[in-house]
């Protein structure tokens, strides 16, 4: 199979760039924002946007991950998965705007076991989601906030995103 | 990974993933909300035949943080005391849904003719059986000698270079066992320090050098040093003269850790044996992880009962 580029790093950087932007406007500022990466590749994503987002609004924004593993619904369908850590900023989430990050939206599930989590964690003020890519098939009444580039695609074929940090490119291609 | 039966049969790969997956699950013990939802609506047996404190309880926290049904039986107050056998009681759990269960057997090999027998279709952890082995109680050794040497950047590592001395009651120790098969799987040296009389007949084929005396061993600084509790449950025969002249060869006093480098931890499975193998100012003292290691031990069993109950089970 062959496959087809859908995002360079050039892209990805003007959709990060975007989404920061839109995340500033929605919340009026950069008070109170708590951006929380889903493992793995959300939390490079998440990395990313902080460092945006306190390039346009020095200082404030704290960045963590979130992982959802142990929340997941599908825990006894699949081989045993490995827990990755959560690292949640000092401030805790308490009070706060949480922006979760993930790289592609599909079902929705990892979504839901992500609001899970949050609830044992804390009682944030609002929770927001953005995503590099939402490939639609939605199994859960779930919908992105931020999206960088809605992909309409069909269940056989796969979204592959590569970062440079993990994958040592940027792009995102469908196979 | 099905049951947890010994530690001779963890590769090292597994037994990282498990010491990793502890890492996450020791995070959930500072939480506000102590609970995940992992295992709901599973059934965790805690099959107790031999007296235990720590190990049981430990496995009960476990359970319930990961949101799993508990059942504690023990033999006494069972039907055991009216003579049931080991695999009536296994089917009576079966025939109850359980899907795992926590067995502690005075005779060696019970988890396995559990694991083995068909009798019960539940993944078997092994809490301690006889004189053979308490895998979980190594890997929380492991895991907390993991965590003092290498602190936050543990992860994914394992134990290559450290030295371990297992001092005392190698013959009937079980915690002995398991230590020496995955502190070495995982690349560290173990040495066995005890009285002659407190060794098996043979050592030959296990991956440790023996020696008898303590004060030697001390004065090689080894990174670790593993105290054992001398079990008076199973000192049936003279095994050494008395207490007092255990203590004097054998026992970690306060002048023995005074001459361990700084860095060398102590530890201790518990229950302690003050003044006698160990002397309160080693248990009590900054390099002792007595406490660290029961904290250790709800971390540790939560990985293990993830490890087996989640994911499909394989036919």
């Amino acid at each position: 199979m062959t496959a087809r580029h859908v995002l360079q790093q050039a892209d990805i950087t003007r959709a990060l760039t975007r989404i920061s932007h839109e995340i500033l406007e929605s919340n009026r500022g950069s008070a109170g924002l708590v951006i929380l990466g889903i493992p793995t590749r959300g939390v490079t994503i998440a990395t990313r946007l902080g460092a945006i987002l306190n390039s346009i609004e020095p200082g404030t924004v704290s960045v963590g991950a979130l992982d959802v593993t142990m929340y997941r619904d599908d825990l006894s369908r699949n081989p045993t998965r490995a827990p990755s850590p959560t690292n949640i900023p000092d401030g805790g989430i308490d009070g706060k705007t949480v922006v979760l990050v993930d790289d592609v939206l599909y079902s929705g599930r990892t979504i839901r076991s992500a609001l899970d989590a949050l609830n044992d964690l804390g009682r944030p003020r609002a929770v927001r989601l953005a995503v590099l890519v939402d490939r639609g098939h939605r199994e859960l009444p779930i919908r992105a906030d931020f999206v960088g580039k809605n992909l309409p695609t069909s269940t056989s074929e796969r979204i592959m995103v590569r970062l440079s940090e993990i994958d040592g490119v940027d792009e995102v291609t469908i196979e | 990974m099905r049951h947890l039966l010994s530690t001779k049969d963890v590769s090292r790969d597994e037994a990282i993933a498990i010491l990793d997956i502890a890492e996450d699950m020791a995070d959930v013990a500072h939480r506000e909300v102590k609970k995940l939802p992992t295992l709901r609506g599973k059934t965790v047996v805690n099959l107790f035949f031999e007296d235990s404190t720590r190990t049981r309880v430990s496995f009960e926290v476990a359970a319930k943080r990961l949101s799993a049904d508990v059942i504690n039986f023990s033999a006494k107050g069972s039907s055991v005391s009216k003579g049931e056998s080991l695999k009536d009681t296994a089917q009576t759990l079966a025939a109850m849904g359980a899907d795992a269960v926590v067995i502690r057997h005075g005779a060696s090999g019970a988890p396995r003719v559990l694991a083995d027998s068909g009798w019960i279709d539940a993944g078997i952890v092994n809490a301690g059986d006889g004189t053979h082995e308490h895998p979980t109680q190594a890997l929380l050794d492991a895991f907390t000698i993991r965590k003092r040497l290498h602190g936050a950047g543990s992860r994914g590592r394992g134990l290559d270079g450290v030295s371990v001395a297992i001092v005392g009651d190698i013959l009937h120790s079980r915690v002995a066992r398991s230590n020496l098969w995955l502190l070495t799987t995982l690349g560290a040296t173990v040495q066995l320090v005890a009285p002659a009389t407190l060794l098996p007949v043979s050592t030959a084929g296990w991956p440790a050098t023996v020696t008898y005396d303590l004060d030697a061993a001390i004065d090689a600084g080894p990174d670790v040093v593993m105290m054992l509790r001398i079990q008076a449950e199973r000192m049936n025969a003279a095994f050494f003269p008395n207490a007092r002249e255990y203590s004097k060869q054998w026992g970690l006093d306060d002048e023995r850790v005074g001459r361990l480098p700084a860095a060398s931890i102590v530890m201790h499975p518990g229950p302690m044996n003050r003044g006698l193998e160990i002397s309160s100012g080693a248990a009590d003292s900054a390099q002792s992880t007595v406490l660290e290691q029961v904290a250790n031990g709800v971390s540790i069993r939560m990985a293990v009962l993830y490890h087996l109950l989640s994911g499909t089970t394989e036919a």
